[in-house]
C-alpha cells in the first residue's frame, strides 16, 4: 500500500488480468470451483432428494406416497419417444407450454420493469411523489395475487391480458420497491458531490440517482421474475388453456401425474434460467461493485 | 497588514449555533477571516471547533446566523462549481471511473467541447499520477489513490476556491506523507486559492501560506500567521529552525485554547494537554 508515490501500474496487481485471455480465466474459475467443496456437496443434496423420492414412491411405496410418480417413471415417460400422455422431451407439445410460460413471463418482466424502476426511482428521488404513491404501494402490496383474480378477469379484456396482468402486479411491487430502497441507500455524500460539481436535477437523476439504486434494482428485478413466475403458474391454472401452470392443472384433473412431475422441474429449471439472465446481465454492467479485475 | 492583499473570499464576522436540545449550542461567533487569492490558507484547531461547519457555510450548504460569507466581495449563494468542497470520505462515485469522475464536472456543466474536456480529464489525471488507471473504478484504487482522484476532480472545475476539509485523514501514515508531497506539488504548479482545513500541526506548516488558528467553541479565529518558509517545499523544510519557530509558536497558541476549552469541561482539550505536557518534559 506503499508505493504509489511513482505510479508503476505495470507491476500493479490489478492490471496483471489485463495479460489474461477470456478462456484463460474461466478454465481458472472452473478449476477453482471443481476444487472447492460446495459442487460436491450440492450434489449430494441432489441425490439425497432424489434417494427420497425413489424409496418412498417406487421401492417402499409407502401409504400417501404410492400414487405419486416416482422418478423412474418420470424418466422413462420425459424421455420416451412415444410418450404414455403426451409430454415428453420429443414432444411438440412439450416445448409448446414452456414457449407459452416463457413469453408471458417475459411480457410480465417487461412491463414490470418498464413501470417500476422509474416508478421507484422517482419515489426516491422526490419526496413528494413518494407521499403520494407509498401508501397506495404499501396497501396494496400485502394483497396475494390470486385475490386479485376476479378482479383481473372483469377488467382485462381477453384470455391471455389477465393472465399476464397477474404475472406483472406481482413483480412490479417488488421492482419498484427495491428500486426505492435503492435509491434510498445512497450516500448522502454522493449527492452533496454531485451538486458541488454543478449538476443539474437531470444529471443528479441520470448520473447518480439511477447508476447508485442498480444493485437494487437488480435485486428487485430477481425477486420480480421469481413472483412473477410464482404468480403465473397460479394464474394458468386458474385460466389458462396454455402453459407449464396449465399443464399441471390439466395433467391432474386427467390422473396424468408423471406428468405433473415434468412440468413441475421444468418450472425449477426454466425460473432459474431466468434469475440467472438476470444476474449475469446485472454483473455486467455493475463491474464497479467488483474489487479486483477489469 | 501593512500591504495591501486580494482577498479573493472573505468571512465576515459569522455566527452559527445549533440547538442542542433546550439549549443553543453556539458553534461559530463572530469568525471573521479571509483567504489571500492565489495563496492555501491552512485552518487549524481541535476536534469540534466547528471547521467542518464553517466550510459547510462558506461552499453554501449552509447559512449563517449572523454576519456572511463572500466571493470576490459578493455574499455566496447556493453550492456551485466555483467554490469546490472536497470533503473527509471519498465521495468519488463508486459507478464512476476513474476517468468517468474527474470528467464529472464539466460534462454536467457543458460548458467545452467533449473533445476538450477529454483532453483536459486526462492532463489531470496525467496529474495526479493516475493516467493508467483511467479505467478503473474506485473500489479498485487505493485509498491514497481515490483522494488523488477526487482532488483531480475538484481541480478539473478550477474553482475560484477550493476548500480541502481534512483531506489526508483516514489514510497511513506512510500513505499520508505521500499525498502530502503529492498535493503540495499540485499546489505549487495550479497556484489554486485554498482552504484546507486539518487537524495536524506538521501538516499544516508545511504546506501553508497562511495559518489561521481556530479557537475551541465558540469558534473563531485566535491568530493568522503568515509562514514565509520558501516555496517549492520539501519536507525536509520540517527540520529548519525557522519551521520549528512557526511550530513552537502555533503549539503556543493551540495549548492555549486546549487549556481554555479544558476548564470549559472539553474531553477532547485533555488528550493535547496530556501530550503537549510529554513534550515539555521531553525538552528540559
Amino acid at each position: 500500500m506503499t508505493s504509489f508515490s511513482t505510479p508503476k501500474p505495470l507491476s500493479h496487481p490489478a492490471s496483471d488480468s489485463f495479460s489474461l485471455s477470456a478462456t484463460d480465466r474461466f478454465r481458472h474459475a472452473a478449476r477453482r470451483f471443481l476444487s472447492s467443496p460446495g459442487p460436491y456437496l450440492g450434489l449430494t443434496g441432489i441425490v439425497s432428494l432424489l434417494l427420497f423420492w425413489y424409496l418412498t414412491t417406487e421401492l417402499f411405496a409407502l401409504p400417501r406416497f404410492s400414487k405419486l410418480p416416482g422418478p423412474v417413471a418420470v424418466w422413462t415417460e420425459f424421455t420416451s419417444r412415444n410418450p404414455t400422455y403426451g409430454t415428453s422431451l420429443f414432444s411438440p407439445e412439450y416445448y409448446k407450454h414452456i414457449l407459452w410460460s416463457s413469453w408471458r413471463v417475459a411480457q410480465a418482466f417487461f412491463w414490470a420493469t418498464i413501470l417500476g424502476v422509474p416508478l421507484g426511482l422517482l419515489m426516491g428521488w422526490q419526496r413528494k411523489i413518494r407521499d403520494y404513491v407509498f401508501p397506495v404501494v404499501e396497501l396494496l402490496r400485502p394483497i396475494p395475487v390470486l385475490a386479485w383474480v376476479p378482479l383481473a378477469i372483469l377488467m382485462i379484456p381477453g384470455r391471455e391480458a389477465p393472465i399476464i396482468f397477474l404475472a406483472f402486479l406481482a413483480a412490479f411491487f417488488a421492482t419498484t420497491l427495491n428500486t426505492f430502497l435503492g435509491v434510498e441507500s445512497i450516500d448522502e455524500s454522493y449527492f452533496r458531490a454531485a451538486r458541488c460539481l454543478g449538476s443539474k436535477p437531470r444529471d443528479v437523476f441520470l448520473r447518480v440517482v439511477f447508476p447508485g439504486s442498480m444493485p437494487y434494482i437488480f435485486t428487485g428485478m430477481q425477486i420480480g421474475v421469481g413472483v412473477a413466475w410464482f404468480s403465473l403458474v397460479a394464474a394458468e391454472m386458474v385460466s389458462g388453456e396454455h402453459g407449464l401452470g396449465f399443464l399441471i392443472w390439466d395433467s391432474y384433473v386427467l390422473s396424468q401425474y408423471p406428468v405433473v412431475v415434468i412440468a413441475m422441474v421444468t418450472l425449477g429449471v426454466v425460473g432459474y434460467l431466468y434469475s440467472a439472465i438476470i444476474r449475469l446481465v446485472g454483473r455486467m454492467l455493475m463491474r464497479w461493485t467488483v474489487r479486483t479485475g477489469g | 497588514m501593512t500591504h495591501p492583499v486580494e482577498a479573493q473570499m472573505a468571512v465576515e464576522a459569522v455566527s452559527k449555533s445549533y440547538e442542542a436540545g433546550l439549549r443553543q449550542r453556539v458553534v461559530l461567533d463572530g469568525c471573521s477571516f479571509m483567504l489571500e487569492k492565489g495563496k492555501l490558507t491552512v485552518l487549524i484547531g481541535p476536534s469540534g471547533c466547528g471547521k467542518s461547519t464553517l466550510i459547510n457555510i462558506m461552499a453554501g450548504y449552509e447559512k449563517a446566523d449572523a454576519g456572511m460569507a463572500t466571493l470576490e466581495g459578493r455574499p455566496v449563494g447556493e453550492p456551485a462549481a466555483d467554490r469546490l468542497v472536497v470533503f473527509q470520505e471519498t465521495a468519488l462515485f463508486p459507478w464512476m471511473t476513474a476517468f468517468q469522475n474527474v470528467a464529472y464536472g464539466p460534462r454536467v456543466q457543458r460548458k467545452l467541447p467533449d473533445k476538450e474536456v477529454e483532453a483536459r480529464t486526462m492532463e489531470l489525471l496525467e496529474r495526479v499520477g493516475l493516467q493508467d488507471f483511467r479505467d478503473k473504478y474506485p473500489m479498485q484504487l487505493s485509498g491514497g489513490m481515490q483522494r488523488r482522484a477526487e482532488l483531480a476532480r475538484a481541480l478539473i472545475n478550477q474553482p475560484k476556491v477550493m476548500f480541502l476539509d481534512e483531506p489526508f485523514r483516514g489514510l497511513d501514515a506512510m500513505t499520508r506523507e505521500l499525498m502530502q508531497e503529492y498535493y503540495l506539488k499540485l499546489y505549487e504548479g495550479s497556484q489554486q486559492t485554498t482552504l484546507f482545513v486539518t487537524s495536524e500541526i506538521d501538516e499544516a506548516l508545511l504546506i501553508a501560506d497562511t495559518l489561521l488558528i481556530m479557537t475551541n467553541r465558540p469558534g473563531r479565529i485566535a491568530k493568522t500567521l503568515k509562514i514565509a518558509l520558501p516555496r517549492p517545499r520539501e519536507p525536509k523544510v520540517l527540520t529548519s529552525q525557522a519551521y520549528l519557530r512557526y511550530k513552537e509558536e502555533a503549539l503556543e497558541i493551540l495549548h492555549e485554547e486546549a487549556v481554555k476549552a479544558f476548564s470549559g469541561g472539553s474531553k477532547a482539550a485533555v488528550d493535547f494537554l496530556e501530550a503537549y505536557a510529554d513534550r515539555d518534559q521531553a525538552h528540559s
